[in-house]
């Protein structure tokens, strides 16, 4: 029997953790989560003008994904693995859908209608993608050689090509990350990994020549923000302003003024990391980033700890994703990188991306508790 | 595969994930470095700076909104201005409980719900600084109202804002078009640069037309302001550049004219300047004051328009299409001509009726008795049905259509105006196409005497009017007046039509006119020129063929429309226009008066200038 779980792995632990691990969540990551979801609460509080509704509407949102994420670490991986090219191909059907019959919103195709609720396929593709190169991999010699890698890429490519059409510029990156995260743990040789990345950067003025003005422009302005000063540059200059007026220890809660009185439109979702540096300062920044960075660690070791090729590549690739978010949000909003539209793992007001990231680490905690009897 | 090997390979595969992860992890730590370098830079060592930009000073982008073009007419008469206008406005940051003071506005000035519920689904879109306004038009005592109360509304402001003015007011409406609010739909579809500060945008008509030309583009100016956001100094500042003016070709009294001629009928009046294609006149009636639209009009007064019985939000002369009746003869007549199956002096007996070989149906003339022996030219200027079917029937179809082509028919002109509709002039092809039919030849028939399946628009018939006075060269109609003068003989390629022939039809033309038994003979009286012109009558509804003989019975109940094209001076015409009069009975009673004053103004103007 391989699939039952081993009690006695608990026994030198808390009544607790060993209850936690029974409904198969772990506990530190489980911490760490809440966690950040206080924070979230937190600053939306202050961000939101001190509107109750705005806090409920997001513990709602907290609630149902954390329901999400106690569900998905009730399957067993192996049945994740049974499935992952089924759910790949549903998840690029409902890609094509949205293409076709998808509803506009701010000018980009990402939502689909099913009347009872709108759902966004490009993030259930988050998910989907790293299963099917998991599995994938899984299935055949590792490391992988030239054959493996091309048909992987193509895994890999289709769903961003079809979610960079969107545009979904963001998203794009972060599929395309988390497949090559999948790539890298499989163990794939230094020389492929280097020819490949020659090949894209000669690709960059090709996929520039593609590209939506406003992604364009969008790129421009980053490379020189005060040629929007209406636009998006000033969303960079006023982040900049707020986080650096800061300081060491920040305004404290509430008490950001360049937040509150002045021109992100978007403080609450993609912007919220600015308001945060601006309230608890570099400190505050620092104890964020150390969380991110813990959960980040757990994640990894329970990549390290799986038991098998694919549970591995799985936990590794969500576990690396979980932090280019981050990254990609932070990097952002402190003028390091593009805006490119990606919100801050947990912290951001919203519903979609939190669902899909709690069901990442709802997968990694599957995989963590369902250990099997194996000979060493 | 032995066991050992499979072990083997499995600790190998640990091995080279583990070092994976050391890779993986020393890279986080990296990126994780150049995020805490760059939160070092910004709040450490820029802190102070960024501190004093924060602190003291603030500097605020505003929007500097640009002015819409002017429209004049074509003699400098505006058409669609900006005037100011008080209006009120919401700032949402300065304004403590948005929802709270709505409510206490609502009470205060009586607005309508619906007023209040379209201004909070504006506020999304919005910058929490920007000040949003409520109401785009207070009169006088509302401002009163509101000023001696403002102290108990902080965030709500009397500000004092350019709105669009239409000095004409229903005269123009369709043609000139209106401004309104931006709804959700057209904001996608904007460039939200271009129109942030501005509220309204062209709808209809002109404005909708030439939106991206009237609509300028906007500046802006940072503002330094203090703690409390009161401004201290404009820093930067580009000012907005105005929309272009525009000058239409179109003259507003003229228009005007047209307008007053219309008594209690519907219908639509097109003039055109022959020799430029220049749109003198366009008018569809009855219009509607364009002017509550731009500063918000309410539903009740929208549906109230919008279901009204004479749907005066319809432009008939650009989308109303209508059967052009006999207006139609005189290119039947031409195309017999042309292709010689007829001269303009050939007989043909009209008893009252005409039949197709070996069927019993009689296609009915209007005049039940029928006209007797007549001539091509008294088909035309007595309006004979049976000498048209009889031509109808010898050119058939195919040649029909083609001839008429090449007046325009069935075609957009290609006006300056969105939303034109193309008419239909049935084929063989059209009709398998819309209506899964074979032609039959008693259509060829009635679409010799225009019924059936031909429909115009009354810019269209104008269009083919003014082609027919130009000696068979197409005129493009246009609404723009060009500095350039549009050359008909150089842009526009010849026509094969015998000079001869259009002689001949335009003499039968001036017949319908200038002689006792011509069908708009009362039109002669008290003019100084020479009119050409064609009465019709078009069945509003499609009759039975069996039921021909109730036509009578529908015109005296005045259910079909009269129409009336003509041209002047006829000997070198210089204007064409196509009237249609909704149920106006026979054209030469309702129709033609109306083209004789638009005929009559222009040419005593032209002729004083």
């Amino acid at each position: 029997m391989i699939n039952e779980t081993r009690p006695e792995q608990f026994e030198n632990h808390s009544p607790a953790t060993r209850f936690l691990s029974r409904i198969h969540l772990d506990s530190l990551l489980l911490a760490g989560l809440l966690l950040l979801s206080l924070l979230s609460l937190l600053i939306l509080y202050s961000t939101s003008g001190q509107h109750i509704d705005t806090l409920l509407r997001q513990a709602t949102r907290i609630a149902i994904a954390f329901s999400a994420m106690l569900l998905i670490a009730q399957i067993h991986p192996n049945h994740i693995k049974r499935y992952a090219i089924n759910l790949y191909l549903i998840g690029i059907a409902l890609l094509l859908a949205v293409l076709f019959f998808g509803e506009i919103g701010k000018g980009a195709q990402r939502w689909l209608d099913l009347g009872f609720f709108r759902f966004q396929p490009s993030e259930m593709i988050k998910i989907t993608t790293p299963i099917a190169i998991a599995w994938y991999f899984s299935e055949h010699s590792i490391p992988p050689r030239w054959k493996e890698f091309f048909i992987a890429s193509l895994l890999v490519a289709i769903p961003t090509i079809l979610i960079a059409k969107q545009p979904d510029l963001g998203t794009a990156i972060l599929i395309a990350s988390s497949g090559a995260a999948v790539f890298f743990f499989a163990g794939i040789s230094w020389r492929i990994i280097l020819s490949s990345c020659s090949v894209l950067i000669a690709l960059l003025p090709v996929l520039w020549h593609f590209m939506h003005d406003y992604q364009r422009a969008r790129v421009l302005t980053f490379l020189n923000p005060e040629s929007d000063p209406l636009g998006k540059g000033y969303h960079i200059i006023q982040s900049k302003i707020a986080i650096g007026s800061g300081g060491l220890y920040g305004k404290g809660w509430l008490a950001s003024t360049q937040a509150k009185l002045d021109f992100l439109p978007e403080r609450s979702t993609d912007f919220i990391f600015a308001v945060f540096a601006e309230e608890f300062g570099l400190w505050g920044c620092l104890c964020l980033l150390f969380l991110y960075l813990l959960i980040t660690l757990r994640a990894l070791y329970i990549a390290v700890e799986a038991q098998d090729t694919f549970s591995r590549l799985l936990a590794g690739s969500l576990s690396f994703t979980f932090f280019v978010y981050v990254f990609v949000n932070i990097g952002m909003v402190i003028g390091l990188l593009p805006v490119v539209g990606v919100p801050l793992p947990l912290i951001s007001y919203g519903g979609t991306s939190m669902v899909t990231l709690l069901i990442g680490f709802g997968i990694l905690m599957s995989i963590h508790t369902h250990k099997s009897l194996l000979p060493h | 595969m032995p066991q050992h090997f499979a072990l083997q390979n499995i600790y190998s595969e640990n091995r080279l994930f583990l070092s994976r992860i050391v890779v993986i992890f020393s890279l986080i730590l990296l990126l994780l470095t150049a995020l805490i370098v760059r939160l070092v830079y910004l709040q450490i060592s820029g802190h102070e700076y960024y501190s004093t930009q924060a602190n003291n000073n603030r500097i605020k982008v505003s929007t500097l909104p640009p002015t819409r073009g002017i429209i004049y007419d074509r003699y400098g008469k505006i058409l669609a201005e900006n005037i100011p206008a008080y209006s009120l406005e919401l700032t949402p940051e300065l304004t403590p409980d948005i929802d709270e003071t709505l409510t206490r506005l609502k009470r205060l000035l009586n607005l309508t719900e619906e007023r209040v519920n379209q201004f909070k689904q504006q506020l999304p879109r919005h910058r929490s600084f920007d000040s949003i306004p409520l109401l785009m038009k207070m009169d006088d005592a509302t401002v009163a109202r509101f000023a001696v109360m403002q102290h108990e509304y902080p965030g709500v402001d009397i500000h004092a804002r350019l709105i669009r003015h239409y000095p004409y007011g229903k005269i123009g409406a369709h043609l000139v078009g209106y401004v309104g609010r931006i709804n959700e739909k057209e904001l996608k579809a904007l460039s939200e640069t271009d129109y942030k500060g501005t509220h309204t945008l062209g709808k209809t008509g002109i404005e909708k037309t030439y939106e991206s030309e009237l609509h300028g583009s906007p500046g802006h100016a940072e503002i330094e302001t203090n703690a409390q956001l009161r401004p201290i100094k404009t820093l930067k500042s580009e000012p907005p550049t105005a929309g272009k003016d525009l000058q239409l070709s179109v003259d507003i009294e003229l228009q005007r004219i047209a307008s007053h001629a219309f008594k209690n009928h519907s219908g639509a009046v097109v003039a055109i300047e022959i020799a430029t294609g220049d749109i003198l006149t366009m008018l569809s009636y009855p219009g509607f004051d364009p002017n509550p639209f731009s500063s918000g009009i309410s539903t009740t007064a929208y549906n109230a328009l919008q279901h009204s019985d004479q749907k005066p939000l319809f432009d008939r002369a650009l989308r109303g299409q209508y059967p052009p009746g006999s207006t139609l003869k005189p290119f039947i007549g031409l195309a017999g001509l042309q292709f010689g199956l007829t001269q303009i002096n050939t007989t043909l007996f009209c008893p009252g009726y005409y039949q197709l070989p070996n069927v019993s149906h009689r296609y009915r003339d209007w005049k039940t008795w029928g006209h007797g022996l007549v001539t091509l030219n008294d088909a035309i200027v007595q309006s004979c049905d049976v000498y048209f079917y009889d031509l109808a029937r010898t050119l058939g179809i195919d040649r029909i259509h083609q001839f008429l082509g090449q007046f325009g028919f069935g075609q957009k002109t290609g006006i300056d105006l969105i939303g034109e509709k193309s008419g239909t002039l049935p084929s063989r092809a059209w009709k398998r196409q819309h209506k899964k039919l074979p032609w039959y030849p008693g259509e060829t028939l009635i679409t010799g005497i225009g019924q059936g399946f031909m429909q115009t628009t009354p810019l269209q018939l104008a269009v083919a009017t003014a082609t027919l006075a130009n000696q068979g060269i197409l005129v493009k109609p246009h609404l723009l007046k060009q500095d350039t003068p549009f050359n008909n003989n150089s842009t526009n390629p010849k026509t094969d039509l015998n000079p001869t022939y259009i002689r001949d039809i335009i003499n039968s033309m001036i017949n319908v006119v200038h002689t006792p038994k011509g069908t708009a003979y009362k039109l002669s009286k008290n003019i100084a020129f020479k009119i050409a012109g064609k009465t019709g009558t078009a069945q509003v509804f499609t009759v039975k063929q069996k039921e021909k003989y109730d036509a009578k019975k529908l015109t005296s109940k005045l259910l079909d429309h009269a129409l009336f094209i003509a041209f002047a001076p006829a000997k070198s015409p210089k204007i064409a226009v196509a009237v249609i009069v909704e149920n106006g009975g026979h054209g030469g009673t309702t129709a033609a008066p109306i083209a004789k004053k638009i005929i009559t103004a222009y040419l005593n103007k032209n002729a004083a200038l």
